[in-house]
């Protein structure tokens, strides 16, 4: 019987198509309007989609659904929006991004990868024994995870207090944070919703990533969170809802969020769990587990990103 | 033996931690509307800027603590210790303790001394909780010369920390020449036949339980035991190897704080008979500080008491061993 190789499985080709790493400048809207940036963004999103399911099924478990809704959001605030050096993770003027819903990590590792910060074949160790790709994120500089998360409703206050710093320095980086609609169920998102509020944080966007489902079931069967607008306005907030996969619609809202003054703003992004994958949409089931290898199959023909 | 009546230990801190706040232009404190009962307005007083009130969320109190201390920050949380621990636990374990940062929760008002206020307001657990934590340093100064050191230790040591003060006036033990070292109890009273490991407000009801045990004929050794994580483990091994018994007495729960590390210790070195001087599995209740420690058995003869029968055990011990070595004798 053969031995099993030591070297770790090869990763499909398109894992490896990656720009070049290099210091990203926040980009003025006109720039990111252009249809050429429109349809880098569109391909980047389409590989990480990729990223996603090859990821969660080679560890057998994990989170698609809300890593898949959230694609757009985190590829318009790293390829567009923040202005950050993956050869410099800890440079000080980095515009900060948290993942309170840290069960996403797959789509953080992916957009993470993709712009530079580690050699996407590392993404295929997530979940794995001495992985920093942890399940849930873990703060660890080296790869660009600015903060643990994955106990829902924390990321969001540390995000509060990251704007604190900057202004008390007087550096001029901004914070986002980005949050499920599940996840304000938690009473500490709306403490730190009043914080941000009352020191009126106008270096911090929060995006809500308003797919429409939590672990168990539907949000508005399991706890109704509308008028979701209404709320974050009555508690001081600038609101911008937009349909969290389109692009353009999404730089014009993280655009908009950046220039508020005065108070902070949160984008409310209505998305669609699972999104991109006709089997996973809609689908509570794939909150929380992986496609199987013929799911897997299927997904990715339907993604156009099938490996040989 | 009667000790002067110094500050409360919260008043040491929030004193200290003004005063560190001019050499150390990275320390913010961030504040659950109990700035004047934890005296961190001292610090808000000369350092307003560097001062974050965030209303009564502790939830969200301690992942501000965290952004700052990711901003390089040296953050100082206060607030009383039930809300600075139980009611925030996961926020402390997932946003400070998983990723080791630079956040100094330093808590009033622990244990029943709390007095009148009652269960809900007394701090029972939280040594405990703070113990679970890896990577955490916990500790419990016995007045306000310990307290205002470990705060300056805390300052300038990387990592999160638990300090517990208390509300009433402590009795002071130690000289103003005294230097608290981390990780290191203080020997406060040499002795040979019992070893008393104290900390807090117990330091004191220690050294008392000492001069009624010295008036018996018993020599009580008595270390100060601030430190419970990470524990002395070489004053503990000397003191089971050198006086055979060892009273622990804290105001706590004798539950996963200063008697179980010590009992931990003695286990893994020199095992002696221990007793555990504390609250026993239930909670605190209204009354007078010194009401309280007395029904909860936290005075001097509480302590002379335990340490008698853990000497009595160790005798006990000692004769049966006596007794089988003669037995074995060929």
């Amino acid at each position: 019987m053969a031995q099993e190789s030591a070297t770790p499985p090869r990763p499909s080709p398109t894992l490896f198509v990656s720009p070049a790493p290099g210091p990203f400048p926040r980009r003025p809207l006109a720039e990111l309007l252009v249809p050429e940036t429109q349809a880098r963004l569109a391909a980047i999103c389409r590989r990480v989609r990729g990223h996603i399911l090859r990821m969660t099924a080679a560890a057998g478990s994990g989170h698609p659904g809300g890593s898949l809704s959230a694609v757009e959001i985190l590829t318009t605030l790293y390829f567009g929006i923040m202005r950050h050096d993956p050869a410099n993770p800890r440079w000080p003027l980095r515009d900060r991004f948290i993942l309170s819903k840290g069960h996403a990590a797959p789509a953080l590792y992916a957009v993470l990868a993709e712009a530079g910060y580690f050699p996407p074949e590392l993404l295929l160790t997530l979940r794995k024994l001495g992985s920093p790709l942890q399940g849930h994120v873990s703060y660890n500089l080296d790869i660009g995870v600015e903060a643990s998360s994955g106990s829902l409703g924390q990321g969001f206050s540390v995000g509060v207090g990251m704007a604190l710093a900057g202004r008390l320095d007087g550096l001029d980086y901004r914070v986002y944070v980005l949050l499920g609609d599940g996840e304000l169920d938690e009473g500490q998102v709306w403490e730190a919703a009043l914080a941000a509020a009352h020191y009126r944080l106008d270096n911090l966007t929060a995006i809500v990533d308003a797919n429409g489902i939590q672990n168990d079931d539907f949000v508005a069967r399991t706890l109704n969170l509308e008028p979701l607008a209404g709320k974050w306005a009555a508690f001081g907030w600038r609101v911008i809802e937009v349909d969290g996969h389109d692009l353009a619609e999404l730089a014009r809202a993280l655009d908009a969020a950046r220039a508020v003054r005065t108070r902070p703003a949160v984008v409310v992004a209505r998305t669609v769990k699972g999104k991109g994958v006709s089997f996973m949409e809609h689908n509570p089931e794939f909150h929380g587990r992986a496609p199987r290898p013929d799911e897997l199959e299927r997904a990715l023909a339907e993604l156009g990103e099938a490996g040989p | 033996m009667k000790f002067r009546l110094g500050m409360a230990t919260r008043e040491a801190y929030g004193r200290k931690l003004a005063e560190l706040g001019a050499l150390h232009p990275e320390i913010v404190v961030v504040s659950g509307d109990l700035a004047k009962s934890t005296y961190v307005y001292l610090f808000r007083e000369r350092f307003p800027e560097r001062f974050f009130e965030l209303g009564i969320s502790e939830q969200n109190m301690m992942g501000v603590a965290a952004g700052l201390a990711l901003c390089g920050k040296t953050v100082f949380v206060s607030t009383f210790a039930v809300f600075a621990t139980s009611r925030c636990y996961d926020q402390i374990r997932v946003s400070i303790a998983q990723p080791h940062l630079n956040v100094k929760v330093v808590a009033s008002h622990g244990g029943i001394t709390v007095g009148e206020d009652g269960a809900s307001a007394q701090a029972i657990e939280d040594v405990a909780l703070m113990c679970a934590l890896p990577g955490f340093t916990v500790i419990v100064p016995a007045d306000e010369v310990e307290t205002a050191q470990a705060v300056e230790v805390a300052a300038r040591t990387y990592g999160p920390f638990y300090i517990r003060t208390g509300r009433p006036r402590f009795p002071v033990v130690f000289d103003e020449g005294y230097r608290f070292e981390l990780g290191r109890a203080a020997l406060l009273r040499p002795g040979n036949d019992v070893t008393l490991v104290a900390n807090g407000i117990m330091v004191s009801v220690a050294l008392e339980a000492a001069e009624i045990l010295a008036r018996e004929g018993v020599s009580a050794r008595v270390l100060a035991m601030a430190t419970v994580k990470p524990i002395d483990r070489e004053a503990i091994a000397a003191a089971a190897e050198e006086t055979g018994a060892i009273v622990t007495a804290e105001e706590h729960l004798i539950q996963g704080a200063l008697g179980a590390a010590v009992a931990q210790v003695v286990a893994e070195t020199v095992p002696v008979p221990v007793e555990f001087v504390g609250i026993r599995d239930r909670y605190g209740e209204s009354g007078k500080p010194e009401e309280l420690m007395r029904k909860f058995g936290l005075t001097p003869e509480d302590v002379a008491t335990a340490a008698r029968r853990a000497m009595a055990r160790r005798d006990a011990l000692a004769r049966r061993h006596r007794f089988l070595a003669a037995e074995l004798q060929p």
